[in-house]
């Protein structure tokens, strides 16, 4: 395609300036060949990227197996990184200056940062399933206590179902407190204020510093100590609220903040009260919010063992009541178990280590899931509750 | 037709201006008295903690003195506690990891916000999420099994090529002997730093990818667009707009890494001493001190493990509200497209 030429200058006169001309199809011109896409990368580019690490580990495999006295696949991954850093710079140098150089370097340096905490994520996980992979094969983990199982016992006896009832039932007593006084203070904070809000919220952002030991520590000396009570499941809940409290708080807080202010205005211009304007505008709007708030808050009580350790004592039984003396749970289990120094034990306790990165995994789904956007779509559930409307007839 | 309102001139038309008014009445003002309570409740839960922490604390701190600060052992029996040494390794294992996590976060926070797929982004971000949901007990047992045998050699290798410098040299053990004794460099603070630093690092990362995705498009675009390469991008506009963050979120992680206690429990083996050779084995943190000593205390020393509790909660809360200040103070967040 070709656009005609405009006419010579001297032809412009007074009565053809400012005229525009349409181009015209020309026939004899190529076909226009699909521009790419300016983000994808031209052949030369990828080939670069990947002839860079390819070079790189070449030069691994030369550097470590034939050059250098460099065994083990530490020392190849390391200088394979390094060489890869160098490639880069050369590939560099050869397209540009130094910026080029940097450039890449940059890049390759990033992206090694990258990969490297994903190789911990993964042999994190990966390490854990696999040394309790031979536990979690017996159904009997799931459905079983440790009472009158000996430690060096094989896996088809014994289990942690009385550590997985008191997690639930830990987490139950934090929950129970930690929502109400948590949602009750962001709204406090948020909706009614004032200066005594600002001192509460100063307080409670003070207190997202306290370590967890010390808040088990708290719950110990005034509890079991001065109060006299016995270690137990109750004990145990409630240093996890005294953790719990301020983190589920101060999300709550950030969440309600940023409801649009316009909502509120708009509930109480049309008359609402204030109560109802909470009630019936800023909780619901926040709900999705609050509940990953809420939830990821017990993700990190469910980890915490700290607290646990020093106020529940680790019982081998089943125990459902929190009032009724000590009851276990799947961080102390894990950390028990694992001071035992038994080959079978340390088993178990990665097995219950599995669990538990399974029950932060699902409490970290469900999040998420509350967390999207509302789509415009109704629930699979609800659209086959109700009844296909009716074909409208003219 | 509009008509000029008629002047009256009667005078007891006269009425007195509406009362207005914000205080609340019927059910406003229970709702208000009710969320006052509950905020006045918590305060009283979350401040009565610090409180009570430094009531129970102060006799300790009141007897002992001076000496409380600078003691090494933890002898109560004896008559000697105090919280040199523990502080010290409590910061060296701090140390450690943020000298690991601070550049893995920064570039895993940059690698997710510039160099990411844009169809990888939402689930790199939702990794990270769920790295930091990782319970540290997890992270404990990862680095007692998997990485200390190979922290060991690490540290070996370190002390046989950095020896000269003094925190890194391991009081006795010659580490060119031809049998080395792998002993010596087990269950240090540098073993015990890799733990937790794999446990901070994820929320050093969230806050400055949170940061950095905040970054004004429009001043990504100017640069990209006056011929800069995406490293020049990144270090002209991203990194200086999310300074606060990057300060921000390093000081939190650190606040978290000074009071992280189970995976440091596990992983080293208990010394009072003011320790700074931190591959060498053996040291102690104020949190794995209170872990270990809470079961056999009297009550004289539970008030000695509170005081200690209390000094570890003021430097973390210290640590913390830098962190904020830091934060909120930063351009980040204050949009430039007026």
């Amino acid at each position: 395609m070709t656009i005609e030429s405009p006419p010579a200058p001297e032809a412009t006169t007074a009565a053809t300036a400012g005229t525009t001309y349409r181009p015209v199809l020309d026939d004899d011109a190529p076909p226009p060949v699909p521009r790419s896409s300016l983000g994808r990368p031209s052949p030369e580019e990828s080939f670069l990227a990947w002839g860079t690490w390819g070079a790189a580990l070449g030069l691994a495999w030369v550097v470590t197996q034939r050059l250098l006295p460099l065994e083990g696949i530490p020392w190849f991954v390391v200088v394979f990184f390094g060489s890869g850093l160098l490639m880069s710079a050369v590939t560099g140098a050869m397209h540009g200056g130094l910026v080029e150089v940097r450039d890449r370097v940059a890049a390759s340096l990033v992206t090694g940062g990258a990969v490297v905490v994903a190789v911990a994520l993964v042999s994190t996980i990966g390490y854990v399933f696999y040394r309790g992979w031979e536990p979690l094969t017996h159904v009997n983990f799931f459905l079983d206590d440790m009472s009158g199982v000996g430690p060096a016992d094989s896996f088809d006896k014994g289990g942690v179902l009385h550590a997985i009832v008191g997690t639930i039932v830990q987490l139950a007593i934090a929950v129970a407190i930690t929502l109400p006084l948590g949602i009750g203070t962001a709204v406090f904070m948020t909706e009614v204020g004032g200066r005594f809000a600002k001192l509460v919220r100063t307080v409670v952002e003070a207190m997202t510093a306290l370590p967890s030991i010390v808040a088990g520590l708290f719950i110990y000396s005034v509890f079991i100590v001065a109060l006299g009570q016995p270690r137990s499941g109750l004990a145990a809940g409630l240093a996890l609220s005294v953790m719990m409290l301020p983190i589920i708080a101060r999300a709550a807080d950030v969440v309600l903040r940023v409801v649009p202010g316009g909502l509120r205005e708009a509930s109480l211009a049309l008359g609402a009260s204030r109560w109802r304007t909470v009630r019936h505008v800023v909780l619901p709007t926040a709900r999705p919010g609050l509940a990953t708030a809420l939830i990821l808050g017990v993700a990190r009580g469910a980890g915490e063992t700290s607290p646990v350790l020093l106020t529940s004592g680790a019982a081998a039984f089943l125990v459902a009541n929190p009032t009724d003396g000590v009851m276990n749970s799947l961080p102390l289990f894990i950390y028990t178990n694992v001071r035992s120094g038994q080959g079978t034990a340390e088993d178990r306790a990665f097995a219950a280590a599995a669990v538990l990165l399974m029950l932060v995994l699902i409490l970290f789904v469900i999040a998420r899931l509350l967390a999207r956007p509302r789509g415009t779509k109704p629930s699979l559930l609800r659209r086959l509750l109700t009844r296909r409307p009716s074909e409208v007839r003219p | 037709m509009t008509t000029l309102p008629v002047s009256d001139d009667r005078d007891d038309l006269a009425v007195d201006p509406r009362h207005i008014s914000r205080r609340a009445t019927g059910g406003d003002a229970v709702f208000e008295w009710s969320a006052r309570a509950v905020g006045a409740s918590v305060l009283l839960i979350t401040g009565g903690v610090g409180l009570f922490l430094g009531w129970q604390g102060f006799p300790t701190i009141k007897r002992y003195g001076v000496s409380f600060f600078t003691e090494e052992q933890w002898l109560p029996d004896e008559d000697r506690i105090g919280i040199a040494g523990v502080l010290v390794g409590t910061f060296s294992v701090a140390a450690v990891a943020m000298v690991i996590a601070f550049p893995l976060a920064l570039l895993t926070a940059l690698y997710i916000s510039e160099y990411a797929p844009a169809r990888l982004r939402g689930f790199l971000v939702s990794m990270i999420d769920l790295m930091a949901a990782v319970p540290s007990i997890v992270y404990g047992i990862w680095g007692f099994w998997l990485i200390m045998p190979h922290a060991a050699e690490f540290a070996r290798w370190l002390e046989s090529n950095a020896g000269w410098l003094p925190f890194l040299q391991v009081r006795g053990a010659d580490p060119d002997a031809a049998y080395w004794d792998a002993s010596r460099y087990y269950s240090s603070a540098f073993c015990a730093g890799i733990a937790v630093s794999m446990m901070v690092m994820p929320m050093a990362c969230a806050v400055m990818r949170q940061v950095f995705s905040q970054t004004p498009p429009g001043e990504k675009e100017a640069a990209l667009a006056l011929g800069a390469t995406r490293w020049g991008m990144v270090t002209s506009v991203v990194l200086p707009f999310g300074r606060g963050g990057i300060i921000g979120g390093t000081m939190l992680a650190l606040g978290r890494a000074l009071g992280e206690t189970i995976a440091v429990a596990l992983i080293l083996s208990v010394a009072f001493e003011v320790k700074w050779n931190v591959l060498e084995t053996g040291s102690a943190t104020i949190s794995s001190l209170i872990a270990n000593r809470f079961g056999e205390a009297s009550a004289s020393q539970l008030s000695a493990l509170l005081a200690a509790g209390f000094v570890l909660f003021i430097i973390t809360l210290l640590v913390n509200t830098a962190a904020a200040v830091i934060v909120n103070r930063s351009r980040s967040g204050a949009g430039t497209d007026a």
